[in-house]
């Protein structure tokens, strides 16, 4: 019975994650974290984005190199579940690590 | 069949083996349609329960490789910003030599990551383990190998500060089985001895997120409610609610946490422990802790690894090399050795202390030997370990740029 209704809680899940995905397509992105920035603030970016890293990447690992950007965007969005970090760590890393 | 006797009735008569089950003479003339036959098995095999099982395991692997396709299919598209899936995880083998018994595991941990559109994640781990050993009698090594789900799950990123989980996911009960526990990142190999309390996978939903505070600190937290649970090493399933909060300090890099669990059946227990993390900024240094007290027992453990960046002898090896050490104790419960033994905790108040190098031969790949003593009424015995664990990346859509994949 708890199978049942675990598999029950996990289709409607699923169903309205696709339902929400969909819609989520047709609405244009307005909280994309992409790291699209003006050039005067690049180096600030950067440096913050470099302490950040450290900072929070290194509480439980060692520091991995930098993989292609498209890559980068999954790994830390992962990480933002997963570690728990802020949206604003995930975007100051994300930028960092694919500069 | 039916047949027509002299005086004109007709009468129902029975096969010559009308006294033997269908289902018996299905069984026995299987062999005739293999196809058939294997249906049929299967059908008298399993209790509706077990096809009900199968059929939600299928049905859902099923639907998350229907969203996996569909994700494939968005990666083709050529905007460089856009996340790709990729497969990650890791793969290590390792020799446990524990009071002079060698067990050899082998394991490979796959991690499936799926972004859709801007805000939503599904991700999975599996485990393929294999454990090996001599039979105390001697003769050829022979083990388990297991398999199965740590976690699938969705996550929906609702606002900066929120982000919902739901499906089967990590218990966030203290750190090591959250985010320590994965062969490549871990500082020892051997489990500590508190693992087992409260981390069993959680089926259900989960909210969580991290949240600035202000300049100086930012705060981190995870709410959850399991509908049912897999224990380790157990068959029982187990309805919980709990969470986890913790404050993180950049500037000292400093994180303090608590954790806490209520069972929502038979004993309705509480569990509650405390983590913390501290890598300060001047040293190669990392110190973690954890203490975790639950009906099924309590303990601790503590440990640090200083990475020998600053050595001046032997730079070039010195700076790849880090240094571990653990401490870390166990109290039994009031639940008894055999019902400890079935979580895979000590049956006796244990403590232990280890000690390890571990090499870093290049990113993702690294050597580990440890060496530990465990001091229990039970026993004390030697532990010691060896082995490599990888961390592999693998994109499973276009990416951009020159970049490869190191």
């Amino acid at each position: 019975m708890k199978i049942k209704a675990f598999f029950m809680l996990m289709m409607c899940t699923l169903a309205l994650g696709t339902f929400l995905f969909a819609r989520s397509n047709s609405a244009k992105k307005e909280a994309s974290p992409g790291p699209v920035v003006q050039a005067a603030d690049a180096d600030s970016m950067r440096i913050e984005g470099e302490n950040r890293f450290h900072a929070n990447c290194g509480r439980c690992h060692a520091v991995p190199h930098k993989f292609p950007p498209r890559m980068m965007a999954t790994v830390l969005r992962h990480m933002r579940v997963r570690a728990t970090i802020t949206a604003e760590d995930q975007r100051l890393i994300l930028f960092y690590m694919t500069q | 069949m039916w047949k027509q006797f002299e005086f004109g009735c007709f009468v129902r008569v029975e096969g010559y083996l009308g006294d033997v089950s269908r289902v018996t003479k299905l069984k026995e003339n299987l062999h005739k349609s293999p196809f058939v036959g294997f249906i049929v098995l299967y059908l008298l095999k399993k209790t509706a329960r077990t096809r009900l099982q199968k059929a939600a395991r299928y049905g859902t692997t099923c639907a998350l490789f229907l969203l996996v396709l569909s994700a494939w299919a968005a990666s083709q598209n050529p905007d460089t910003d856009k996340p790709v899936p990729i497969l990650t995880g890791n793969i290590g083998t390792f020799s446990f030599v524990t009071g002079g018994r060698n067990l050899i595991d082998t394991q490979i941990n796959p991690v499936l990551l799926v972004p859709l559109g801007d805000r939503w994640l599904i991700e999975s781990r599996a485990a393929f383990e294999g454990q090996f050993q001599r039979p105390p009698d001697g003769g050829p090594y022979g083990g388990p190998v297991t398999k199965h789900v740590d976690y699938a799950q969705v996550d929906y990123i609702a606002n900066p500060y929120v982000t919902i989980t739901a499906g089967r996911f990590l218990t966030p009960f203290g750190i090591f089985n959250e985010r320590l526990y994965p062969v490549w990142i871990r500082f020892l190999q051997p489990d500590p001895l508190i693992l087992p309390i409260r981390t069993e996978p959680s089926d259900g939903a989960m909210f969580r997120g991290g949240v600035p505070v202000n300049a100086k600190a930012n705060m981190n937290y995870a709410l959850y409610l399991s509908a049912t649970s897999v224990g380790i090493g157990s068959v029982d399933s187990e309805r919980h609610v709990g969470g986890r909060m913790g404050l993180f300090l950049p500037g000292p890099r400093l994180e303090v946490g608590g954790s806490w669990q209520k069972t929502l059946q038979d004993v309705r227990k509480n569990a509650f422990g405390f983590h913390m993390g501290w890598q300060p900024a001047r040293l190669p240094l990392s110190v973690r802790a954890e203490y975790a007290h639950a009906f099924e027992g309590s303990g601790y453990w503590a440990e640090g690894a200083y990475r020998l960046n600053q050595a001046h002898f032997w730079h070039k090896a010195a700076r790849r090399t880090e240094v571990v050490a653990r401490a870390q104790q166990f109290f039994v419960g009031a639940i008894g050795a055999d019902a400890e033994a079935g979580l895979n905790l000590p049956g006796a108040n244990t403590r232990e202390g280890d000690f390890g190098v571990n090499y870093f031969f290049k990113d993702g790949l690294k050597g580990i030997a440890s060496y530990g003593r465990q001091f229990s009424s039970a026993g004390n015995f030697n532990q010691w370990s060896f082995g490599l664990a990888y961390r592999f990346l693998v994109p499973l859509g276009r990416v951009s740029g020159a970049q490869g994949v190191q």
